[in-house]
């Protein structure tokens, strides 16, 4: 796709563009997200599929201050990380088809494939897991006395788990140039916040790991920028570790199988009220831009650009089934050809 | 030069660090006091504390931060002070690790080496004795060596920091001081994958790893001076992938098998490598394939308790001699 990476253009263009830069890629992370989940309802895209419809603001907002090196670690609901860092929409609807032109080449689901050459790690189910790798990455960034970061997407879910802790109190003792984000949705599945933790803030335990946490509305676009701006450019230099929260809310369930009967029509009400997307054009309209025809044109461009990812993936081949013992290892063995048997 | 086969581990570390600058050490204790068993010892004065890194008690950090910084570029070798501890980075090494290279569809990397001591016999109890290499022989995007000699420890070692997979290399603790060699200065490696026999026979094999090697040389030579019998010795070095092809040749040249690892018996090693046998040799066999490993309890304490669990000398003499009279 021609979409260059944010990156580049960012740092060339006025705070003018770059703000509607940051429109467009939440229009595009909604639109993809809608598509995949009438993908699913088609059967054309199978297994879990888990929508960050509703937290596109605080994807745009942290990855937006990104450069290039940086490495990020997204979550299952980040594919707007993906978007962002570059990577071609078409490949990444292949990943969610199993396809072979995706990022796993059939290999796995949804986003556990990652693109190293921009800087996305995959991760894994074992929510939380990332945080150590983040860790190993902003480690590897210190040794070689580099000026890049790693940023590790976390949910509150996660939060209660050993690796984010130990990823924690790790970086926190080495100072190390990693920004730890959580996106608080305030349910782990079914599981509501006030069973998950006995505070109100995940940032507040920052404090214990020797580093500043700042919480924030992931709903507000221009609320995470003010926070993930000065954090990660204090973080590129030198000033160590730091988490942002940003409170969220996901319009769907856990995954588009779960309902999420244990949410009130209230709840769900109240939140899309704040929904990233036109809080961000009531800016804009403020601002002085003519927002009808801005989201009008924006439409246009997503749809097309969606168009043409739907019709790469589904013209990707499904991979060849001997390619299953492919990639396990960098140069097979003798030994290990053997073992390929059913 | 007669090296321990602690210093070999020691001595590979330093040459692959000084030949390799992204070579790095990373572990509980590893830098300031050089290791709980001093493996790592003057790394840190050699290489300073970029590349000798002590971290907080945190295995499944440790594994997940060597990952990191792998897929980066690095070469971490990351130490588990007790291989028991590997338990808690259980995730990171068969979730993260060992999927990596997989689920990026080959465009992903893990060059890292988890190391540690393994092995019972120096009155570690439970907690320190354990031989946990069974709960990662089966899971594919991983490599599992343990050497049994210094020659192998630092031959095995070269190879797995220079390997582009991630290798659990277990080293048993009771050879640390215990085991000494000649072997050559400087640089050689031995390849990932490939069993040796160290002892030649004909009449009956051992098939066994690690501490149990050496156990196994000196109940062979016994029974061979007793009773006329010759028996091969054939060790793994590498547990995965197994080197299917010098099992199935002993097997063949010898036609009894004898299995022998300190591993527990359910679940071991050695039930993978009798099935092999038993499908792929079966018509070469003249006695069943027989399995000697540590018995299906714990890693008991008190000396009498540990004796009997384990395997030794005298037991494998035992068992060598019912085998060859079947």
């Amino acid at each position: 796709m021609a979409e260059a990476n944010l990156v580049h253009s960012a740092e060339a263009g006025t705070r003018v563009e770059y703000e509607l830069q940051l429109y467009y890629w939440m229009k595009l992370i909604r639109g993809f997200e809608e598509r995949v989940s009438r993908l699913h309802r088609q059967n054309k895209i199978l297994g879990g599929v888990y929508s960050g419809a509703g937290q596109e603001g605080l994807v745009a907002g942290i990855c937006a201050p990104l450069q290039q090196g940086d490495v990020v670690l997204p979550l299952h609901r980040d594919l707007g990380v993906f978007l962002m860092r570059g990577v071609d929409p078409g490949v990444l609807m292949a990943q969610l088809m199993g396809k072979d032109g995706g990022l796993s080449r059939g290999k796995d689901s949804f986003l556990h494939g990652g693109d190293l050459s921009r800087g996305v790690f995959g991760s894994t189910s074992m929510l939380g897991s990332s945080l150590p790798v983040a860790a190993g990455a902003a480690l590897k960034f210190q040794i070689k006395k580099e000026k890049n970061i790693a940023v590790a997407f976390f949910g509150e879910g996660a939060a209660s788990r050993g690796d984010v802790h130990e990823a924690m109190n790790f970086a926190g003792v080495r100072k190390l140039p990693v920004v730890f984000v959580c996106e608080n949705n305030r349910y782990a599945y079914s599981t509501p916040l006030e069973k998950q933790m006995a505070i109100d803030d995940v940032a507040d335990r920052a404090a214990a790991y020797g580093f500043k946490g700042y919480v924030c509305s992931g709903n507000d676009l221009l609320a995470v920028l003010d926070v993930a701006e000065p954090v990660l450019a204090r973080t590129r230099e030198g000033g160590g570790p730091a988490l942002i929260e940003c409170k969220t809310y996901r319009y769907h369930g856990h995954s588009e199988h779960d309902p999420a009967l244990y949410r009130s029509k209230e709840e769900l009400l109240k939140w899309e009220s704040r929904d990233p997307i036109q809080r961000f054009e009531f800016y804009l309209e403020k601002r002085g831009e003519d927002v009808k025809r801005l989201r009008e044109q924006t439409d246009e461009k997503v749809k097309a650009i969606l168009q043409r990812a739907v019709e790469f993936a589904e013209n990707s081949p499904w991979p060849e089934v001997n390619s299953v013992f492919d990639q396990l290892y960098a140069s097979p063995s003798p030994a290990m050809l053997d073992g390929r048997r059913s | 030069m007669e090296v321990t086969y602690l210093k070999a581990i020691n001595d590979a570390l330093r040459e692959e660090m000084g030949r390799d600058e992204n070579v790095f050490v990373m572990g509980e204790d590893v830098a300031e006091l050089g290791g709980a068993f001093k493996v790592t010892e003057g790394l840190l004065e050699a290489f300073g504390s970029d590349r000798v890194i002590d971290t907080p008690i945190s295995e499944s950090l440790i594994v997940g931060a060597g990952i990191g910084a792998a897929m980066l570029g690095m070469r971490p070798v990351v130490e588990m002070q007790f291989a028991d501890f590997i338990s808690c980075a259980f995730d990171q090494i068969v979730n993260m690790a060992a999927t990596l290279r997989f689920r990026h569809g080959g465009r992903a990397s893990c060059p890292m080496v988890i190391r540690g001591p393994s092995g019972a016999g120096i009155h570690g109890a439970i907690f320190h004795s354990q031989n946990p290499e069974a709960w990662f022989t089966r899971v594919p995007g991983l490599k599992v060596v343990a050497p049994s000699t210094p020659y192998d420890a630092k031959g095995l070692l070269k190879s797995a920091i220079r390997d582009d997979d991630p290798v659990l290399y277990f080293e048993h603790k009771r050879l640390y001081r215990s085991v000494k060699e000649d072997i050559p200065e400087g640089d050689f490696t031995v390849p990932i994958g490939a069993a040796e026999v160290k002892h030649e026979g004909r009449d009956l094999s051992i098939i066994t790893y690690g501490g149990t090697v050496q156990q196994s040389i000196d109940a062979a030579r016994i029974v061979e001076k007793a009773d006329g019998v010759s028996i091969e010795v054939l060790d793994l070095r590498t547990l995965l992938p197994l080197d299917r092809e010098a099992i199935l040749a002993s097997v063949k040249k010898t036609g009894k098998v004898l299995i022998v690892h300190e591993d527990r018996l359910t679940g071991g090693i050695g039930g993978e490598i009798g099935a092999l046998i038993a499908e792929h040799a079966f018509e070469y066999l003249d006695g069943p394939v027989t399995r000697l490993a540590m018995a299906d309890t714990h890693n008991a304490f008190s000396p009498p308790l540990e004796e009997a669990i384990l395997p030794n000398t005298n037991k494998i003499v035992e068992a060598i001699k019912r085998l060859a009279s079947y």
